[in-house]
């Protein structure tokens, strides 16, 4: 569903992202693991459309990102992690506003929009002013808003920050009924529980390249046995950094 | 106590330092012009000044009555100006600002934090206010020969000047946030200020200052005399400071006005530390608050007209038009805007063009030249609105670049939003003054014909200059026009509506010649002229639209 070949983003003489190359199939919940600015959010941003690729290819269900982009885009629902929507829309409007993005309106998208406002227990707040949200709020109004167009694939970017335990649980419990049903996700997170227990797949980045790849099956193989997750992380991203930092405090 | 309130601005001042040092790709050359633009700008004004002193001094009995009534009304303007500025700085640097988490949360000292805030708020309120006031003061020193000691005697009128009124506007923000429910008090104050200065400038209209420079139009001599030796009140600083700094002038040094400015203005930071030490946790934390919630009721259908367009096109419609009148620092300054527009009607209602000696040619040559006052009205109204609607986006840009939206119908939909109650206000403004003027129908043509385009180019070069300047960063709509990018989208707005007129003025000539004195027409010259300055509308549309749908679609963010 998603194929990314070759992907690189330099900035000036920084490479952010080196060269990717990543398949997720459809029905896929994929993992982006990774220490701050290894390169994830800067992938996910480019797999969404917003920053354009210094070298390499993105294809959405097999449409070229570049040479089309609004049938690619059509297939797509972002969650980004900094929650900034419109302040003056109520929660009702913003959902609209949405669907319109993607050419869609009318009752139909009313009542899913109610549907999820409901889901994520905002229909009190549906008609107030998002500026009187609260930060998990609006981050459960965007996550909604990723939903009300009905994507095939869903790009997530730090999904449960700011989120309240019910609503992590169930947005986890949303994500993966939403794979079952044969759509896509792609996620990037620091929660390594969140990863080991919701994705099929996850890829470890380090320095902008992918350091490891593979089911939790196939990376503790490549390990010692019974390795947790966040074992197999610092080994690969830096043990060390968090050795040092312990040192620190102890000091 | 001092080490303490320099510590808590430093972070400003290194901020400062740090753009002046490492500005962005092409800060040189925006330094560069922004100087250039503000030298003339300043020479200009200084020009002005300087001559009419000149003038004043050869006026014997009333030349010097004269030149104080004009520093009196300046600084009374200023006044007025620096009140309301600091009133709306000071809820930003005392209460909103995002350093103030920090401050608060950390001990320093209450005395220090006021400190801090009163002179950053003295800062960015007054700072104009100086640059206006600066070419100004040296004409005045200059045509009456201040002397090497009239600049610091200008200084020490000015500075308190400057205090009293920072001092006063954040006590009354301070009483405001601890009154009125805490986040409202911006709406209130952005609602009571710009009611406030359009009453202002109402009623200095009605005043009908320009009867100061016909005495024929007293009864007496006398009464003339009486108007201009009236001080505009002794109670006011602005007042003191033209009375110390005149008094100087006239070699007759007084005192008397520097003890009161100089003793007002640290009586007020005295009694504003005093509430601020009182008050400022309480408002501190109301303001603090989240907002209220309005409770909306989300229409199910929208304004049937709005259905003839695709769900893209009105939902992008609708979100601008909701966006504008929710947000009452926007709409509330469309008052403003209704104000200005009465008084410019107002103005031309009062042009003496009926009468004995008043010829044909004059009577219609003054509306066209009125296009030029009308347009640059609408280019500074479409800097206010339209300029920043790009900029706007850029918190939410991530969801507009990740859907499949085109960013030539996110654009128009922009353009249509801004230009379409643009064109009503151009054609009510050009039409009525026509109509007041009584203008022959083909003037009145050439007029709405003209100021329709420019209406569109002018909107085109908003939407087309704030794509290519834009202010992402900036949250407030107001600072995004005083950008360099504002100032390059005034001054070719300007720079059109001047060449649109000089195209058109052959034709309108030639037509007004041929209905005076019966001259021939050529019809060649009259297409010539018109369509040349249609075309050049048209492309100053389309051109910059284009340009700007390119650069958005390579925009990363």
């Amino acid at each position: 569903m998603i194929q990314l070949q070759n992907l690189t983003k330099r900035y000036g003489d920084f490479t952010a992202v080196a060269g990717i190359d990543l398949t997720v199939e459809r029905g896929e919940l994929f993992g982006l693991l990774g220490p701050n600015g290894a390169g994830k959010t800067t992938t996910l941003r480019m797999i969404a459309g917003i920053l354009q690729p210094t070298a390499g290819t993105i294809l959405i269900g097999g449409v070229s990102l570049a040479r089309d982009p609004v049938a690619a885009k059509s297939k797509l629902g972002f969650i980004p992690d900094r929650p900034f929507i419109y302040e003056k829309l109520t929660g009702t409007e913003f959902l609209r506003f949405v669907a319109g993005l993607y050419g869609q309106g009318g009752p139909e998208i009313d009542r899913r929009g109610d549907e999820l406002l409901a889901l994520f227990d905002l229909v009190d707040w549906k008609d107030e002013l998002v500026e009187s949200y609260s930060h998990g709020m609006r981050q459960k109004l965007i996550i909604a808003s990723a939903f009300v167009h009905r994507p095939e694939v869903i790009v997530v970017d730090e999904p449960m920050v700011g989120l309240d335990p019910k609503a992590a649980r169930l947005l986890k419990d949303l994500f993966r009924a939403y794979v079952e049903r044969g759509n896509t996700i792609v996620m990037s997170t620091h929660t390594l529980e969140v990863a080991e227990t919701l994705c099929d797949r996850v890829s470890i980045l380090q320095n902008g390249r992918i350091a490891a790849m593979g089911t939790m099956a196939d990376l503790r193989s490549s390990t010692d046995q019974d390795t947790s997750l966040e074992e197999i992380f610092l080994r690969l991203t830096g043990e060390k950094a968090a050795r040092t930092a312990l040192e620190v405090l102890s000091a | 106590m001092i080490m303490e309130l320099l510590h808590v601005l430093s972070p400003k001042v290194q901020s400062l330092r740090a753009v002046a040092r490492h500005g962005a790709k092409g800060h040189g050359a925006r330094v560069m012009l922004l100087s250039v633009v503000g030298g003339f700008f300043w020479l200009f004004v200084f020009g002005v000044t300087f001559r009419l002193l000149k003038y004043f001094k050869n006026v014997p009995e009333i030349g010097a009555l004269l030149a104080a009534k004009l520093l009196g009304l300046v600084l009374l303007s200023f006044l007025g100006l620096l009140l309301l500025s600091n009133v709306i700085t000071a809820l930003s640097t005392f209460f909103l600002a995002r350093d103030l988490d920090l401050l608060v949360s950390t001990p320093v000292d209450w005395l220090a934090v006021y400190g801090a805030k009163l002179t950053e708020t003295l800062m960015n309120s007054s700072w104009m206010v100086m640059l206006m006031a600066f070419p100004i003061f040296t004409a005045y020193g200059i045509a009456y020969d201040g002397g090497w000691w009239y600049p610091l005697v200008a200084l020490a009128a000015v500075v308190p000047f400057l205090v009293i009124p920072s001092a006063l506007g954040t006590a009354l923000t301070l009483l405001l946030v601890n009154v009125f429910p805490a986040r409202r008090t911006r709406d209130i104050l952005s609602v009571i200020t710009v009611v406030a200065a359009g009453g202002v400038i109402l009623a200095f209209r009605l005043l009908r200052p320009e009867q100061l420079a016909r005495p024929e139009g007293f009864h007496s001599l006398v009464d003339f005399l009486a108007v201009l030796r009236t001080p505009t009140s002794q109670w006011l600083p602005s007042d003191w400071v033209q009375t110390g700094v005149l008094g100087w002038l006239r070699f007759e040094p007084d005192i008397l006005p520097f003890y009161l400015l100089w003793s007002t203005a640290a009586a007020l930071v005295v009694v504003g530390a005093v509430l601020h030490r009182a008050l400022y946790a309480t408002g501190f934390s109301k303001s603090q608050e989240g907002s209220v919630r309005a409770g909306l009721r989300s229409r199910r259908k929208a304004n049937p007209l709005m259905q003839i367009l695709p769900a893209t096109r009105r939902e992008l419609v609708l979100k601008e038009v909701r966006m504008f009148f929710r947000d009452t620092t926007q709409w509330s300054q469309l008052i403003l805007l209704v104000v200005l527009v009465v008084v410019y009607v107002l103005n031309i209602r009062l042009l003496p063009l009926h009468g004995d000696g008043i010829t044909f040619f004059l009577a219609n040559i003054v509306p066209f030249l009125n296009l030029v006052l009308a347009g640059f009205v609408l280019a500074s109204i479409a800097a206010r609105f339209i300029f920043p609607s790009v900029s706007l986006e850029g918190r939410t840009w991530w969801l507009l670049k990740a859907s499949p939206l085109l960013m030539r119908d996110m654009l128009w939909a922009k353009f249509w939003v801004g230009t379409l109650p643009l064109l009503v206000l151009a054609l009510a403004i050009v039409f009525t003054t026509d109509v007041l003027l009584q203008v022959s129908e083909f003037m009145t043509a050439v007029s709405v014909g003209t100021i329709t385009l420019l209406t569109f180019a002018i909107s085109g070069l908003a939407i087309g200059a704030g794509t290519l300047f834009p202010q992402f960063q900036t949250e407030n709509a107001a600072q995004i026009p005083t950008s360099f990018g504002g100032l390059i989208f005034m001054m070719t707005s300007v720079s059109l509506i001047g060449v649109v007129i000089i195209l058109e003025a052959r034709p309108v000539y030639a037509y007004l010649s041929a209905a005076a004195f019966g001259t021939p027409i050529d019809p060649t010259e009259m297409l010539i002229g018109f369509t040349s300055a249609a075309l050049l509308c048209i492309t100053a549309t389309l051109l910059p639209i284009r340009i700007a749908i390119n650069r958005l679609n390579l925009l990363e963010r």
